[in-house]
């Protein structure tokens, strides 16, 4: 999936809707949004103009933090679940909503023959299966699907590419399988087994999972006059293309009273991890892995409880930074922004900060709210993190701010597994059977190459990587 | 030579732009070494057209709405030919 693309542009656009109609106090403008999206005479991406309404209409929903499947009522209007978000005390959990409509219901991933096949001599995709499912028939290879288990070994063998294997986006992005099919072929998430990582939102072409936004939340609560602080991640220093202090003033124009830098919590837990680290192995203990990434921590919680006993104590940088904003100000709405998708479960579960905005949601209120980033003045932010606090964001920064913390010759040796998969968990499960793994500090980090690569971002991933390597 | 102008802009950057600023090093062969490609600040492109029109970009300061690498490219072939 490339990095923007049509169905994340629709999102966006639903996104800076909402937010242009909340901030201009007109909730009732929200029921327009699915018809001047798409009006009539104009061209529509799926079958007809109506079928476009209607899942837009699910997208407004769920950009106002609302889950399809908690629908009560299809006539109720957009307006009505507007006004509901002001008397709202918890976040959605899971977040994770599921748009059946707009489901194109993909075949699950298999292996296929194509016209390509000029049933050649040679037949490598009969020698090679090792299921025996490959025989020629009528002139060209066919597979047995009972037989067959995907391997794609017929689709590798083959001289002439004639042999595919059709991906099932949203399962084959799963790390965990979690994701499955209902009986008519529908997108099903089991989400005790999903770990909130996001992969399968993104990767889905039809955008047909979606999230439960609480950028609504935000926007009433900077609106009523509340004191809303924004925590920043150190990932949005390279996803936003501007200066850092002038995307804190396009903040504080926003509305939020005070910006405390996620970065600042990131040296206290690199602080107390690493004394936690060498409490632990003095102790006897192993190795001891990071606990910063909600999408890993979720992973132990659900699929792996035996390594449990090895994961860091130490609170994430989001919560340490929320706790400085706490101490300081009690009564605010604290709102933590970044590319995860599994800070929201994080945040919910902890129960501070308040509310997390995703960097794609922080750029549609923006776009809302008619702020372009370089117009605007300078801010600071009232706890700053230093440069070893900013790389947290990217693979490997973890380990390495942790490790600074020991003097010379006494530092522990990191391990990094940079983006979880299948094989990665695997390994993670023998870590914990033996007790030992290949170096003390094991940093996991759910995205590969680190936050900068979160799922709910607009910015390619490498950009961001080369912004933070240039100011840290 | 043509100079394609992509905005840098918080709205065009949000909508679309982020993937166009690839554009500099990613041009196909047939149009190497024919365009120059710079990133600008905000245009005010975005405030007549609204949001909708964003990611804009400009193609020797003339601008293209809903920009997307395949219709850049083509406006770039266009221009060339």
């Amino acid at each position: 999936m490339t990095l923007n693309n049509e169905s994340d542009r629709v999102k966006r656009e639903v996104l800076v809707r909402v937010a242009r109609d909340l901030l201009a106090g007109a909730p009732e403008a929200l029921d327009r949004i699915p018809l001047d999206m798409r009006p009539k005479g104009k061209p529509f991406s799926r079958c007809c103009v109506y079928k476009d309404r209607a899942a837009l209409r699910y997208r407004v929903m769920a950009a106002l933090g609302f889950r399809v499947e908690d629908e009560s009522d299809e006539l109720k209007p957009l307006a009505a679940y507007a006004a509901e978000v002001p008397s709202r005390t918890r976040n959605p959990e899971p977040f994770i909503s599921i748009l059946a409509e707009g489901c194109s219901a993909c075949l699950e991933s298999q292996t296929t023959v194509t016209n390509l096949c000029r049933s050649c001599l040679a037949r490598p995709c009969v020698g090679n299966c090792p299921k025996q499912a490959v025989h020629i028939k009528n002139g060209r290879a066919e597979i047995d699907r009972d037989k067959c288990v995907n391997c794609g070994l017929c689709a590798k063998a083959c001289s002439f590419h004639a042999i595919v294997q059709v991906p099932l986006a949203c399962a084959d992005a799963c790390p965990v399988d979690a994701v499955g099919k209902s009986e008519d072929g529908r997108v099903v998430i089991d989400h005790e087994r999903c770990i909130r990582c996001g992969r399968c939102q993104k990767a889905c072409p039809f955008g047909a999972i979606m999230a439960c936004s609480q950028l609504a939340d935000v926007i009433l609560k900077l609106k009523a006059g509340r004191t809303v602080i924004a925590l920043p991640a150190p990932a949005l220093a390279g996803i936003f293309p501007n200066d850092r202090s002038q995307l804190y003033g396009a903040l504080r124009a926003l509305g939020f009273a005070a910006v405390y830098d996620v970065a600042s919590g990131a040296d206290e837990t690199a602080r107390r991890e690493a004394a936690e680290l060498a409490e632990r192995l003095a102790a006897g203990d192993g190795f001891v892995t990071t606990s910063c990434c909600p999408a890993w921590t979720e992973t132990v919680k659900r699929l792996l409880p035996e390594l449990a006993r090895f994961v860091s104590h130490t609170p994430s940088p989001m919560r340490l930074a929320a706790a400085l904003a706490r101490a300081d100000h009690p009564e605010a709405v604290l709102v933590f922004i970044g590319p995860c998708a599994a800070k929201r479960t994080e945040a919910t579960l902890a129960g501070d900060p308040d509310h997390v905005l995703t960097a794609e949601e922080l750029g549609a209120l923006l776009v809302a709210a008619g702020i372009d980033v370089d117009g605007c003045a300078p801010a600071e932010a009232v706890r700053a993190g230093s440069r070893a606090g900013l790389r947290f964001a990217v693979s490997g920064g973890v380990a390495a701010a942790v490790a600074g913390r020991f003097g010379p010759g006494v530092a522990p040796k990191p391990y990094v597994i940079n983006g979880l998969s299948p094989k990665m968990i695997r390994l993670l499960a023998t870590f914990a059977k033996t007790g030992k793994a290949p170096g003390q500090l094991v940093e996991v980090m759910c995205c590969e190459g680190g936050c900068t690569a979160g799922p709910c971002s607009f910015e390619d991933p490498a950009r961001a990587v080369a912004r933070l390597n240039a100011l840290a | 030579m043509v100079h394609l102008q992509i905005c840098q802009g918080t709205t065009c950057y949000v909508m679309g732009a982020a993937q166009l600023a690839s554009l500099a090093t990613t041009l196909p062969d047939d149009l190497r070494g024919r365009v120059r490609v710079t990133g600008c600040r905000c245009l005010g492109l975005c405030r007549d057209g609204a949001f909708g029109g964003a990611p804009y970009v400009t193609l020797d300061g003339e601008p293209l709405a809903c920009a997307t690498t395949e219709s850049v490219l083509a406006a770039l072939r266009a221009r060339l030919a």
